[in-house]
């Protein structure tokens, strides 16, 4: 017994550290800490409809944010902290800047952003960006995480590149290793383009084809007669597809010279979620979801919630409300953030990007979850998407 | 092969002739039923309806009733323990899924993951008499032998409440590795051990204290982290071995209780969850979710000796001397 307790001593002794990191307050702590987060974004344009089927949905990332702040403070209400939201949404006509420097001002150094890649980067080069923490809850460029990169913005989205080699690595899988890519003409899609071209050389794969998308936008006309012509090419395994704002990519699949699968940003496509999603709790958080906002979760619900998530784990864990103590813990090794995906989620200390698997998905069943199965990294398969460290071209000095 | 058959035929004798005769509850979430197993002759009794999703199931102490948490009828079913005839309801709440008793017999707490609760009820007076606010999604719950504690786990939220069964109220909280699934004390109720879903460990937290004195990490060679997802948890009434059920990772992990050294790694059938020991904690039952059976593991040769097909989605295991 005397020999138990004993090495029970020690083990308290060694796990001391442990310990004082885990210990929190007793519950219903009188003085309450208080963390302050603002929610930026402003107002979209309605685009032109194109399919019925997709009702637009104005107010991405709101729900997100707003369920993130609810659980944050249903886990204050035992640590003694309490999560204030406070919600910024610019109107179209309006000048985000100016919100960002007046309205925000310096009682909130964390914010969310829910924002073009183009405002994103406005935003975080301001004067008055620069002691605060950005939370990019939407973008998808690789550029913000490279040469544009900034050491005051995290992003929770997976970026184009990790899209991309999620993709490669399940053709990879499958052996279609001739690919078709068709490009739309937005510069998102030349982008995208550009993030698939990186991953097929990254992963051995071919693009035997290359074709930019320069017929009609009306699927009568398109669906019909312009694909069976425009996939006329050499023999290739897979047609992938770069267009994101999804104008003519549903139009390929079963209408193409040959029959081939179609992946890339329709049919087959990678995401960070999806309503299909159900493992790992994952339907829970849709259930919990749907029933407060009376929708399925956007990405940017997504992106939203895990900043505000990120958030309220590292003060919650730190005890904390000091943003240098926080931004030190996201970056440390002991940060762990849930996100339903089956593994420990954290930020990349070289770019700022949040390291999580990618749902590869077809429209009504999620086909698989990349990393694939057998491709290895020496720290964490989930740096196999995306700029790895060495590749990375951020230099947080700017 | 003709040694390995008189060897299966020894041990079989020699496990018959030695056990009590057992019978091991297990319900079927996707058969929405409750199979009634022979584990010492590795046979399946019978398979009786149950009600939509079952999944959390336990004995009464006297070993008379069964209680079932059905989850998408939002009840608790109280089963005879013979006759398997249904004969009460409990106020659960919605979705039930975990529950715990306490060792008198006569509370249940149940965890309401969508609500954030956890439910107290009165089973005699089949009444719900309280309801606690808890942290995000609570699954794994357990009483302290000496009916001290009640313990709910948030898995978003990332603690263990401790509830004083008395007040019915929280009293203390403690962090821990991310999505803690399920719970087991030491029979002393000097130790609570905790799973975590997504670290991929198992806390152990002193009762006296409320903190973590030692993080086992499972890493069981060949498989990938990512499906090592420590599930159910008990620890022997010695407080000599605790075993955990890993998941996808189709084992169970032994562990000194003393040293907290993890001794091996069992194969049982695929995505493993819970854990029962017979009643005389020489054997220990898994179920298997995918692989739609459970996995007998006798606990004197540490090794797993029969498995045996059940039904779909082998859930919870609850086991009647």
């Amino acid at each position: 017994m005397m020999q138990g307790i004993s090495s029970l001593t020690q083990l308290a002794i060694s796990f001391l550290s442990v310990i004082q990191l885990l210990a929190i307050t007793p519950t219903y702590a009188d003085a309450k800490q208080i963390i302050t987060i603002a929610y930026l974004s402003q107002e979209l344009k309605i685009p032109p409809p194109l399919s019925n089927l997709d009702v637009f949905i104005k107010d991405k990332g709101v729900p997100g944010a707003q369920l993130a702040i609810d659980d944050n403070n249903t886990t204050g209400q035992f640590t003694g902290q309490q999560f204030v939201l406070k919600k910024f949404i610019v109107p179209l006509d309006g000048n985000v800047a100016d919100t960002f420097n007046k309205a925000i001002g310096e009682q909130y150094p964390y914010v969310v952003v829910n924002l073009s890649a183009e405002l994103t980067q406005t935003i975080a080069d301001l004067p008055a960006a620069k002691t605060k923490l950005l939370f990019d809850a939407a973008t998808v460029d690789d550029a913000l995480r490279n040469e544009n990169c900034r050491n005051n913005v995290l992003h929770l989205l997976p970026s184009r590149a990790m899209r991309a080699d999620a993709l490669a690595q399940y053709m990879m899988k499958k052996r279609w290793n001739k690919w078709f890519l068709v490009i739309g003409a937005n510069e998102e899609d030349r982008l995208f383009a550009e993030a698939l071209r990186r991953a097929a050389k990254r992963f051995g794969m071919k693009i035997v084809e290359e074709k930019t998308w320069e017929h009609t936008y009306d699927a009568r006309r398109t669906a019909q007669s312009d694909v069976a012509v425009f996939t006329q090419v050499d023999d290739y395994d897979v047609l992938v597809v770069a267009d994101e704002q999804g104008q003519f990519g549903e139009y390929l699949e079963y209408r193409t010279w040959n029959a081939r699968p179609v992946i890339g940003t329709q049919g087959l496509a990678a995401t960070a979620w999806h309503p299909t999603h159900e493992q790992w709790g994952a339907v829970q958080m849709q259930n919990r979801f749907k029933e407060q906002a009376g929708r399925w979760m956007e990405e940017q619900d997504y992106g939203a919630y895990l900043a505000i998530r990120a958030i309220g784990e590292a003060a919650t864990r730190t005890q904390s409300n000091d943003i240098n103590t926080l931004k030190n813990y996201l970056f440390s090794e002991a940060f762990a953030l849930q996100g339903y995906k089956g593994t420990p989620l954290s930020f990349r200390p070289w770019d700022g990007q949040l390291r999580q698997p990618l749902l590869l998905a077809a429209p009504r069943s999620l086909v698989a979850v990349a990393p694939i199965d057998g491709f290895l990294h020496p720290k964490t398969e989930l740096d196999t998407l995306g700029f790895d460290q060495p590749e990375s071209t951020c230099k947080w000095s700017k | 092969m003709m040694k390995k058959n008189i060897l299966a035929l020894l041990l079989t004798t020699a496990l018959s002739g030695g056990a009590q005769a057992e019978t091991v509850f297990v319900t079927l979430e996707k058969d929405n039923a409750l199979a009634v197993v022979d584990p010492i002759a590795a046979q399946l009794i019978k398979t009786v309806d149950i009600g939509s999703r079952p999944r959390g199931i336990a004995i009464s102490p006297d070993h008379k009733f069964l209680y079932v948490a059905v989850s998408d009828e939002n009840t608790i079913k109280i089963i005879d323990a013979e006759t398997l005839k249904e004969v009460g309801k409990l106020p659960s709440g919605d979705d039930p899924e975990t529950f715990a008793l306490n060792p008198a017999g006569d509370r249940l707490y149940v965890s309401n993951e969508d609500d954030s609760l956890v439910t107290v009820i009165d089973i005699n007076n089949k009444k719900a008499i309280k309801q606690i606010k808890v942290g995000v999604e609570p699954e794994g719950i357990a009483v302290s032998p000496d009916n001290q504690w009640v313990v709910s786990a948030s898995e978003t939220t990332n603690m263990v409440h401790w509830i004083d069964t008395k007040a019915n109220a929280i009293v203390d909280n403690t962090l821990v590795d991310p999505r803690p699934r399920a719970l087991g004390f030491t029979a002393d109720s000097q130790q609570l051990w905790v799973t975590s879903e997504m670290a991929g460990t198992l806390m152990i937290i002193d009762v006296k204290t409320r903190q973590i004195i030692k993080t086992v990490k499972f890493d069981v060679q060949g498989v990938t982290a990512d499906k090592i997802q420590p599930v159910g948890v008990v620890i022997d009434k010695e407080r000599k071995r605790g075993y955990v059920a890993l998941g996808p990772a189709n084992r169970v992990a032994v562990i000194n209780a003393e040293t907290f050294a993890v001794e091996k790694y069992l194969l049982v059938g695929q995505r493993v969850w819970n854990l029962a020991f017979s009643p005389d904690q020489k054997r220990l039952y898994t179920t298997n979710g995918t692989s739609n059976d459970i996995s007998l593991i006798d606990l004197d040769s540490q090794a797993v000796t029969k498995s045996m097909g059940v039904g779909t989605y082998p859930w919870g295991v609850a086991v009647k001397p």
